[in-house]
């Protein structure tokens, strides 16, 4: 039963999504199972949420390593929880003065609108602009012209990462633009890499993943890909 | 120990420190003296100004901001730049957000520009907030066929109904064209997938440095203009920068009496060179307009960008460093690498 009917659910809504697609009197259908997919998608932050007070409660219960983080996580996690449900430090929206409720949780000046501000938009900000420094740590110690593909991969990294600046720009300014070399120019050849080799390797990709797409999802509709249901089946 | 062998066993913490400078040093001297390296823009920045440019003006433009602070940094200037462009055209703009911190970017986007910039326009009028739906493409599947399904409200609890600039918005077929600021799933492939192709939709795309090379394919049928990270967005900006000065002259000119046309070509040429203006004022050309007018065109012409409308082309300094320091490292890595292996020592 517990693997019967999500068969039965994926192979009939697959096969309504597929029908509506090509037949417009089915439409309507496809957009009722698109409904139902959005409202699992919402069910889903909870089922998330869930899912994180497991994992977390049990890392600590079990004093694992690096249990007090969970306790970090599960304290922000309701901190932020409190503040937006119970709309903490929300004005009354103007239309509705007698409602205490009807304001916007992500006004200025909110405490949700706090949390947000100063610790998760600095956080990720940082997190990402981290990237940047063991990039430049890895350029060093494994970018290396061990064979000629290598040298290739090189070289069209060198064009690109000028012709993304003005140094592309300035190295080559003294071929001119619109002589029988122009191409030559960096950032001409940067764009000409992006637009001709990048694009011809990406569409036989993306080909290649869509028909790769086409025949797991038939396979998964017919019941014959179960994978998708856990338990190593 | 020699110089090669004291390189390859360097701490990388010298590299980080090195990169740091490298980002570090243009901020400060930009942020001091305000000046910013010329960009010159490609096609792609070109076609995606030209988009929202050949619309007339109070076309519906659904915006679609699937990104948040992390990538601020690449897309956050573009966002803006498109917002800019928007506003000056009289565009009606439809914020909408598929990523669940799409809502902040929405707004602090829109409390810059529109804010700060363009305060005559008039919310729910000109522009509106729809905040975030949860659903990835599913959302855009849906709207495909019936916008307020997924949107009964905007992002302040406002019903759609009551809202008059929803009015004839029944799904994205009602719209003359998207814009989609996106740093990854979902974000631009989804809105090309479910959008743009089956609607014939004009999409306009702004995504990360990495997303770039897999949205090439589509262009330019379902993707008509492209910005690629900051250097993208630095092109598209200073595209809106220039015809943004140049319409406001454009107007200034007609206010003085100028026919359109005339008005149009001056106002290009003077946005181009705002040194000649002064020039300009005192040619004969200018003789029929009356000194204040003059005055105004001047000031117009001459007037400084704001800041928040340089943004893309101020990191372009920095990050024209930390590619050249990138450059440097990957060459002294490899010479260290192959004179190891000379020496018999190679990994």
């Amino acid at each position: 039963m517990k693997r019967t009917v999500p068969l039965i659910i994926t192979a009939t809504v697959g096969v309504v999504l597929i029908v509506s697609n090509f037949i417009p009197d089915f439409r309507a259908w496809g957009e009722e199972a698109t409904t139902f997919f959005s409202i699992i998608a919402a069910i889903a932050f909870v089922l998330g949420g869930g899912s994180l007070l497991k994992v977390h409660l049990r890392k600590i219960s079990d004093r694992n390593a690096g249990w007090g983080y969970s306790i970090v996580v599960l304290g922000t996690f309701f901190a932020t929880l409190a503040v937006g449900l119970l709309k903490i430090g929300v004005t009354p929206n103007p239309a509705f003065p007698d409602m205490p409720w009807a304001g916007d949780v992500q006004a200025q000046g909110t405490a949700f609108w706090w949390a947000y501000e100063y610790t998760f938009k600095p956080l990720t900000s940082t997190m990402f602009a981290m990237l940047a420094f063991y990039i430049a740590s890895a350029a060093f110690r494994a970018f290396r012209a061990k064979n000629f593909e290598a040298m290739l991969l090189l070289g069209t990294a060198f064009i690109i990462l000028l012709g993304r600046t003005f140094a592309g720009y300035f190295l080559t300014s003294w071929i001119p633009i619109d002589g029988p070399f122009s191409g030559l120019r960096i950032e001409e050849l940067s764009v000409y890499i992006m637009q001709v080799f990048n694009t011809a390797g990406n569409r036989a990709i993306i080909i290649g993943i869509a028909l790769g797409i086409a025949s797991t999802s038939l396979k998964i509709l017919m019941g014959l890909d179960r994978s998708y249901l856990g338990g190593g089946n | 120990m020699s110089f090669l062998q004291r390189l390859e066993n360097a701490d990388r913490r010298w590299v980080f420190l090195l990169m740091g400078l490298a980002v570090a040093v243009p901020i400060i001297y930009i942020g001091l003296t305000g000046k910013t390296l010329p960009e010159k823009a490609t096609p792609l920045a070109e076609s995606a100004f030209k988009v929202l440019d050949d619309l007339p003006s109070g076309s519906r433009i659904l915006l679609a901001w699937d990104f948040d602070p992390a990538s601020e940094g690449e897309l956050g200037p573009m966002a803006t730049s498109f917002i800019r462009q928007c506003s000056q055209k009289g565009h009606r703009m439809y914020f909408i957000a598929l990523w669940p911190v799409g809502a902040q970017m929405i707004r602090s986007t829109t409390t810059k520009v529109i804010g700060g910039y363009y305060p005559d326009l008039e919310y729910g009028r000109d522009w509106v907030d729809l905040g975030f739906k949860a659903g990835n493409e599913a959302v855009i599947k849906t709207i495909a066929t019936d916008f307020r399904q997924m949107f009964p409200a905007d992002a302040r609890g406002t019903s759609v109904a009551s809202i008059p600039m929803m009015e004839g918005i029944a799904s994205l077929a009602d719209f003359d064209a998207i814009v989609n600021v996106s740093a990854g799933y979902p974000g631009s492939k989804e809105w090309v997938l479910y959008a743009a192709t089956p609607l014939k939709k004009p999409l306009v795309v702004g995504c990360t440095g990495v997303q770039a090379p897999l949205m090439y394919p589509y262009v330019p049928v379902q993707v008509r203009g492209l910005l690629g990270a900051i250097k993208g967005a630095a092109e598209y900006e200073s595209v809106v920068n220039d015809w943004v000065r140049a319409d406001r002259i454009r107007l200034a000119l007609v206010e003085g009496g100028m026919s359109e046309t005339e008005a149009a070509t001056i106002a290009r040429e003077l946005a181009a060179d705002p040194k000649d203006a002064g020039a300009w004022t005192e040619s004969a050309a200018a003789a029929s307009l009356t000194p204040a007018s003059k005055a105004d065109i001047l000031a117009l012409a001459e007037d400084p960008t704001p800041g928040i409308f340089l943004e893309a082309q101020r990191r372009m300094g920095p990050q024209l460093v930390a590619h050249l320091l990138m450059i440097g490292l990957i060459v002294m890595g490899n010479v260290v690498f192959f004179a190891s292996r000379r020496r018999g020592g190679g990994r």
